[in-house]
């Protein structure tokens, strides 16, 4: 019950600092001129621009210092996805960022530092976390055999195309492993790309079957599986702070229009019917920046308490449904223009779309709040 | 010389051992949750008694000089006492208007002669005090005020219609926004702020019975009232400065309000408490799926206005839309209070149709009530529709 009450809140000169880099770097490099030649590209990203997010050390901001991270904790990742979700900045930074998460959480920083160092270095890389359609389902079906040998598939990997490795969380025998996986090690065929309703993303199913490992590409130990749920949360978070962001760009988006577009002789601002929705949404987003800050603070760089847990499940819920209630507003308040793709309003729905399915819709979070705080 | 943190620590410690002794029992009527409830004599005595206990015992107007009644200490003690008042959860300091309005106000712009005949009386309990802002037609849009004072000789004459007087039945005094030039170019520059007495010839009050079937505020009639010229607070013309002056004394006693509780928070806890042994389909209410699902919603709500209030104050996070948490926190607030309210009765089972007065109604019909009254804070102060405009208008920059 002391959960209801936990309201720590706190934002370090850090934060403030990468927050205020981030914010400027974000607006330069992803103008919506970008954000719309990167739709129809096929990495989905601008390779260059990744290349100077790692050369600002953005994927190791939460790596430990021996493995050349910034050791800062995962808080200090919060601002800067924000900031790219407020430009719908394309990158695979939050995939890389959480398979250095669930590497780090399952065997340590020793053993974990030669794919840390590589993701410090500028690598891409992603976990594969699905297999079925179902984020409440965890139960895991692909094999690791004694010979070293993968058997299964895997669905909705983000960013695998451009993966240097991905993690795939598999089960030998009883007992939960991390494989992983060089792009090296699989044809391209593996890979089946999906068709994604946010044109800013990719994923592809992966076909795992056939992949042979050497064994210092297994990782196993007692920490795997609760890695495994807390790199979840984690993801729910950054999912969460980048859901923010982008709610905020969609509400700049929709008073702009408001402001500029005139029917019946005024500004169609000055109608309460429009005007009051743009208030309900400023306000969801403020508590969904509230919820997501209050996260970045309780999350922790050791295994995930209570209070983490449920900060990291109420910024998912809160942040996806402002971007959700934002981006469906932004096409109807556009009127006519909002049914045409060159309004910028389709970002944002789609955006919306795509990010509550990622680490659990705001229902799947709720149900498991219910659980945490009323049981 | 600022009290060190072994003196603050002392202090909290000294007003919490005495409030453990001395809270009062709950008596056998309800007792209103804020100042706008205070419908009977008997609540108003229990109240007065009340706070005339905090005053004497040393823990209202502590920063207020004590020439004037108070106790000369700085504000950080009178905060630690009202921290303590709210953690003990004792009865509201009912006298509001003057111990956040009217007081601090008189202390900061009033004359000698004004400090010296209101402040005790505020702080003691002996003057009650209400407002006078609102008129009929002017429900929230306060600047067009048009009840009228009109100087002649060495009285002002005032005539026109207040309404939502809290307590005006019972006050002795109201700080009053009334228009002194109806001819001035812009409506605000033609108002001027009153302190003015209640009991003389002209005024009277007429009770309003409230949704909760309870009285708490009036309507007041100004009927060639005359009062002396020295009631004008400032200068002719400043009323509206004057009386946006007031809404910074709501950030409590460091802003220089007299201190003590103005209303008694309703959290999602107490209503979880409120709901021992209510079930749902023959099982306890809590374990219902749906209901879950609800109060996970209420308890973000509150959640997320108390990490707001924490965000807040960080300036880096408040750089996107400055000013939008301080400026909705009214609408929010008392948005999440209804709905928390409306849920709790929502959750009673058949018990929540139930009423004040029934023998079996939950906590003697307390959330009920509070339901209906929470529409005060929804409709008072501008209503949530006209706190949108204000949002919309000053945060996001939509036009009128």
């Amino acid at each position: 019950m002391n959960l209801i009450g936990h309201t720590e809140l706190r934002f370090t000169e850090e934060q403030a600092m990468l927050l205020h880099v981030a914010q400027e770097f974000c607006r330069n490099k992803s103008p919506a001129e970008s954000v719309r030649a990167l739709l129809e590209s096929d990495v989905g990203y601008d390779v260059s621009v990744w290349q100077e997010m790692t050369e600002l050390g953005w994927s190791g901001i939460a790596l430990p210092e021996s493995c050349g991270g910034a050791g800062l904790g995962v808080g200090a990742l919060v601002p800067v996805v924000e900031s790219t979700g407020r430009t719908l900045l394309a990158s695979p930074l939050i995939s890389t960022a959480l398979a250095g998460q669930l590497l780090l959480r399952a065997v340590g920083p020793d053993k974990a530092e030669p794919w840390l160092s590589r993701i410090v270095g500028g690598a891409v890389a992603t976990v594969a976390w699905l297999e079925s359609n179902d984020w409440g389902d965890s139960n895991i079906k692909v094999t690791l055999d004694a010979t070293g040998q993968l058997d299964g598939q895997k669905r909705f990997v983000s960013d695998a195309n451009a993966a240097d490795f991905i993690v795939v969380p598999a089960r030998r025998n009883s007992e939960m492993v991390l494989a992983v996986v060089s792009a090296d090690m699989f044809p391209e065929s593996a890979l089946t790309l999906n068709t994604l309703v946010d044109l800013t993303r990719r994923s592809a199913n992966f076909n795992c079957s056939g992949i042979r490992l050497t064994p210092e590409n297994i990782l196993a130990g007692d920490a795997v599986e609760g890695a495994l749920a807390d790199t979840r949360l984690l993801g729910a978070l950054l999912v969460a702070a980048e859901a923010a962001g982008s709610a905020g760009a969609c509400l700049d988006t929709v008073v702009e229009y408001l402001n500029t577009r005139k029917q019946f002789g005024k500004l169609i601002g000055a109608y309460q019917a429009l005007k009051h929705p743009c208030v309900d949404i400023l306000m969801e987003l403020d508590s969904a920046r509230s919820f997501v800050y209050h996260a970045a603070t309780v999350v922790m760089d050791e295994v995930l308490n209570e209070a983490a847990e449920a900060a990291c499940r109420m910024a998912k819920v809160q942040a996806n449904d402002v971007l959700s209630y934002a981006g469906d507003r932004a096409v109807q308040f556009h009127g006519g223009m909002g049914f045409t793709w060159d309004c910028d309003a389709q970002l944002y729905i789609r955006r919306a779309q795509w990010s509550q399915q990622q680490f659990g819709d705001p229902l799947h979070h709720r149900k498991r709040l219910a659980a945490l705080l009323l049981d | 010389m600022a009290a060190t943190e072994q003196e603050l620590h002392e202090f909290r410690e000294e007003v919490s051992a005495w409030m453990k002794v001395n809270k009062p029992a709950d008596p056998d009527f309800l007792l209103p949750q804020s100042f706008m409830e205070v419908g009977d004599e008997r609540q108003l005595e229990f109240l007065r008694e009340w706070q005339f206990r905090l005053w004497s015992a040393g823990y209202l107007g502590m920063a207020w000089p004590k020439a004037y009644g108070g106790g000369g200490a700085e504000p950080v003690f009178q905060s630690i006492a009202d921290q303590e008042m709210r953690r003990h959860n004792v009865p509201i300091c009912f006298n509001v208007i003057g111990l956040g309005w009217a007081g601090p106000l008189i202390k900061d712009i009033g004359t000698e002669e004004a400090k010296a005949k209101y402040l005790k009386g505020i702080l003691n309990a002996e003057d009650i005090w209400c407002q006078g802002f609102s008129e009929p037609d002017h429900g929230s849009d306060l600047g067009n005020a048009q009840t009228r004072a009109v100087r002649e000789a060495d009285q002002y004459v005032l005539n026109g219609q207040k309404i939502w007087t809290t307590m005006g039945n019972f006050a002795k005094y109201m700080i009053l926004l009334a228009r002194t030039n109806p001819e001035a170019e812009r409506k605000y520059d033609g108002l001027s702020f009153f302190l003015s007495p209640m009991h003389v010839e002209g005024v009277e009050t007429r009770p309003i019975r409230k949704i909760t079937g309870e009285y708490g505020f009036t309507e007041t009639f100004f009927t060639d009232a005359r009062i002396p010229l020295d009631c004008l607070m400032g200068e002719e013309g400043q009323g509206w400065k004057i009386a946006m002056q007031t809404l910074q004394y709501e950030r409590g006693a460091e802003a220089g309000a007299a201190g003590g509780l103005s209303m008694i928070r309703v959290t999602v806890q107490d209503m979880l408490d409120s709901l021992q042994g209510v079930c749902r389909d023959g099982e306890p209410v809590l374990e219902d799926p749906v209901v879950r699902d609800a109060v996970v919603q209420a308890i973000m709500e509150e959640k997320a206005l108390m990490l707001g209030l924490r965000r807040m104050g960080i300036g880096p996070l408040n750089t996107d839309y400055p000013g939008s948490i301080a400026l909705s926190s009214k609408l929010r607030a008392s948005e999440v209070t209804r709905r928390l309210r409306q849920l709790a009765i929502g959750l009673q089972g058949a018990e929540g149709g139930l009423y004040v007065g029934d023998p079996a109604a939950r906590q003697g019909g307390f959330w009920q009530r509070a339901y209906f009254n929470s529409f005060s804070a929804t409709i008072g102060g501008g209503t949530s529709q006209v706190q949108a405009n204000i949002v919309a208008e000053h945060i996001l920059g939509l036009p009128k």
